[in-house]
């Protein structure tokens, strides 16, 4: 079945939030928002769950930690235990402090990065990728909100055009996708 | 949305609508740049290659061609090091720590005043790189398997932890500040005309498409990243200060160090955005963004710190007599009153009592005196780092070995060079990036611009077709909006309101 895609633009953040509560209220899915900042709130109305990297920086900072402290223990206690002004230096707890500032760097430094890279994995945004906002104003000062007749099929496209229309749009475009 | 208090100044003044912030900050990138960038290129770019010629006469000679002595073997190669790395904090503070305490002004000038930090962390890196003399060396930092000799590098020296702090901090200012970058580019992007500028800004802005899930994505990103920056900040100055604190040398070995350092690095480093940003809103019309209240915010935070920065002098000159260490005791009257003593008072004069002229909010809301002050404070914050470790030691244990540390005419090229490079690079960025942050502050132009904030009681009488006529509409329903389980949910997506 042909697939139709709806786009329904709008010059206000706010009155694309209330267009997407209403929708969604009737039972409409809709399934993507493009805007040019962050809308405060959309997420829950349209159904798209809070992310999880913020576990992953976690996690790839705990790996930063692990890997200074075996690193450490490895170069300076174990493979050529180093001699400094005679301090006691024969097992990694007697050196501890010293070793303080590095573990806790390298633990910024891997949660940073494994972090960025995943954000731009999982967006699956990368140099040279290509755009994919409907329209070139949704960077500037437009809303867009994307309806997909497939998800919706207890709706015609007529009543979901109309049902838009209601919400406070300014411009309304489909396009249909194989 | 959050409503704020109506005397509180709004942070973007004028009746800007989303697409006026877009064109404000995109046009100059846009149009022809003017003949002044050009001409201040010029300048820039000439003291910069002499400064790079500098450079590679010291790098074919060896280190000697500094005026180093026996008995003053670290000089003003630290001295711009720790210098720049000071002038470097400020960016992250701003937009981590700023960003934490959900402070709305940041957003203003968040974004050039990281791209400074990253510039000036490139030329600090220089000096500890071109001091090793043999630069292509440089990677014997690393800690690489020894089939090199027969060493691991060295994990207890604060020589060390410096190259993982600065590398980290570098590294992950950069890719805060390019993760922000991405929307804007986007911005950009869509509005470019010519085939080139699209293509590059096309590029640059990683097929950035501002889906909702990029977004809750982008704003934890955010979060997460100053959370992780904030301490980052404090360690790396700390550990630059451990690199003095940790030795025996009487002046250095005090445990003061790090917190004064800390201050003393936002202190210059806010001077800094302050002399960069009064020339570039007037220079790129963004008077409505960057204004009056957003300096006096700024020299606040100068003059805290400043204070911070006079109560440790004070503090080190009162414990060198009250330790009862004679070598301390006099390692600070040799500051103030031996032969380098007009570098302990210039030191003094611009970072104790230039600050405190901001009490008075005549002078701190007056943009020409803020920006006297701020290269005052620069200034006397090079000052402050020449006295630390020049007067510290060119006065030996041994009176045989005492002496004077005379700058060579390398040692001035390299160090005017590297502010050269500076503002090539701070060129550059004005040039062809977008100076403020366009998507943080489209999210604040309803809760702080001067339009809406006292709408919709004070705009009858204006004739502002969209702004006013957006605003009204959602109102009631925007505030049931907010009370609703929305906002419980999401808590990571309100750090910008």
């Amino acid at each position: 079945m042909a697939d139709k895609v709806i786009y329904a633009m709008y010059d206000d953040d706010h009155v694309l939030k209330d267009g997407a509560k209403k929708l969604v209220s009737k039972g409409v899915k809709v399934s993507e928002v493009f805007s040019p900042f962050p809308i405060h709130g959309i997420d829950p109305i349209i159904g798209v769950k809070n992310t999880r990297l913020g576990i992953m920086a976690f996690l790839y900072g705990l790996t930063g930690l692990t890997l200074a402290t075996i690193g450490m223990r490895y170069f300076m206690v174990q493979d050529w235990p180093m001699n400094i002004g005679g301090k006691p230096n024969f097992t990694y707890m007697d050196n501890i402090l010293a070793f303080i500032p590095i573990s806790f760097e390298f633990t910024v430094l891997c949660a940073a990065h494994g972090m960025a890279i995943t954000y731009f994995l999982r967006n699956k945004t990368l140099p040279g990728m290509p755009a994919q906002n409907p329209d070139p104003r949704t960077t500037d000062d437009r809303f867009v909100m994307e309806l997909r007749t497939s998800e919706n099929s207890q709706f015609s496209a007529e009543e979901l055009e109309a049902m838009l229309k209601e919400t406070g749009i300014v411009e309304l475009d489909q396009k249909d996708v194989a | 949305m959050h409503k704020e208090a109506a005397i509180r100044e709004p942070l973007i003044l004028g009746h800007k609508t989303y697409h006026d912030i877009t064109e404000d900050v995109c046009r100059p990138i846009e149009d022809k740049a003017p003949r002044m960038w050009y001409i201040l290129f010029g300048i820039a770019l000439i003291i910069g290659l002499y400064g790079v010629g500098c450079i590679l006469y010291l790098l074919g000679t060896g280190v000697g061609v500094w005026g180093l002595n026996k008995t003053v073997g670290w000089a003003w190669d630290i001295t711009n090091f720790v210098w720049w790395v000071g002038i470097g904090h400020a960016g992250t503070l701003i937009s981590a720590v700023l960003l934490l305490f959900r402070q709305k002004w940041r957003m203003a000038i968040n974004r050039s005043a990281e791209a400074m930090t990253i510039f000036a962390v490139f030329m600090a890196g220089l000096f500890p790189l071109i001091h090793m003399g043999r630069l292509w060396l440089g990677y014997w930092v690393l800690p690489l398997p020894n089939h090199f000799g027969s060493l691991w590098v060295n994990f207890n020296s604060p020589l060390l932890w410096d190259v993982f702090a600065i590398s980290t901090y570098l590294s992950v200012s950069l890719v805060f500040w390019y993760i922000g970058l991405i929307p804007d580019f986007a911005t950009i992007r869509d509005r470019a005309k010519k085939p080139i500028s699209k293509k590059m800004y096309s590029i640059m802005s990683f097929g950035w498409s501002g889906r909702a899930k990029h977004w809750n994505r982008f704003e934890l990103v955010s979060l997460v990243l100053a959370g992780l920056a904030t301490p980052l900040v404090f360690s790396v100055h700390s550990i630059v200060s451990f690199d003095f604190a940790t030795s025996v040398i009487p002046g250095w070995h005090t445990t003061i160090f790090p917190p004064y350092f800390v201050a003393g690095a936002v202190f210059s480093g806010f001077a800094m955005v302050q002399t960069l940003l009064l020339v570039m809103r007037k220079a790129m019309n963004l008077e409505a963004y960057i204004h009056t209240k957003h300096v006096e915010y700024m020299n606040i935070v100068i003059m805290v710190t400043g204070s911070i920065v006079g109560t440790a002098y004070i503090t080190e000159l009162f414990i060198s007599w009250y330790s009862g260490v004679e070598y301390e005791a006099y390692a600070f009257i040799n500051r103030a009153t031996g032969p380098y003593w007009w570098a302990y008072w210039a030191m003094m004069t611009c970072n104790v009592v230039s600050p405190q002229l901001m009490w008075f909010k005549k002078l701190r809301r007056s943009l020409l005196f803020t920006f006297i002050i701020s290269i005052v404070v620069n200034i006397g914050m090079w000052f402050e780092r020449y006295v630390i470790i020049v007067t510290s030691l060119h006065r030996d244990y041994l009176p045989s070995s005492w002496s004077m540390h005379y700058p060579s005419h390398i040692d001035l090229g390299v160090y005017v060079g590297t502010i050269g490079l500076f503002f090539v690079f701070f060129l550059l960025f004005a040039r062809y990036f977008p100076v403020l942050a366009l998507n943080e502050l489209k999210t604040i132009l309803k809760s702080s611009g001067e339009s809406y904030k006292n709408a919709p009681d004070d705009h009858h009488d204006e004739p502002l077709a969209p702004a006013v006529k957006v605003v009204e509409a959602p109102k009631a329903d925007a505030t049931d909006v907010a009370t609703e389980d929305v906002e419980a949910k999401n808590d990571t997506n309100d750090n910008n309101e």
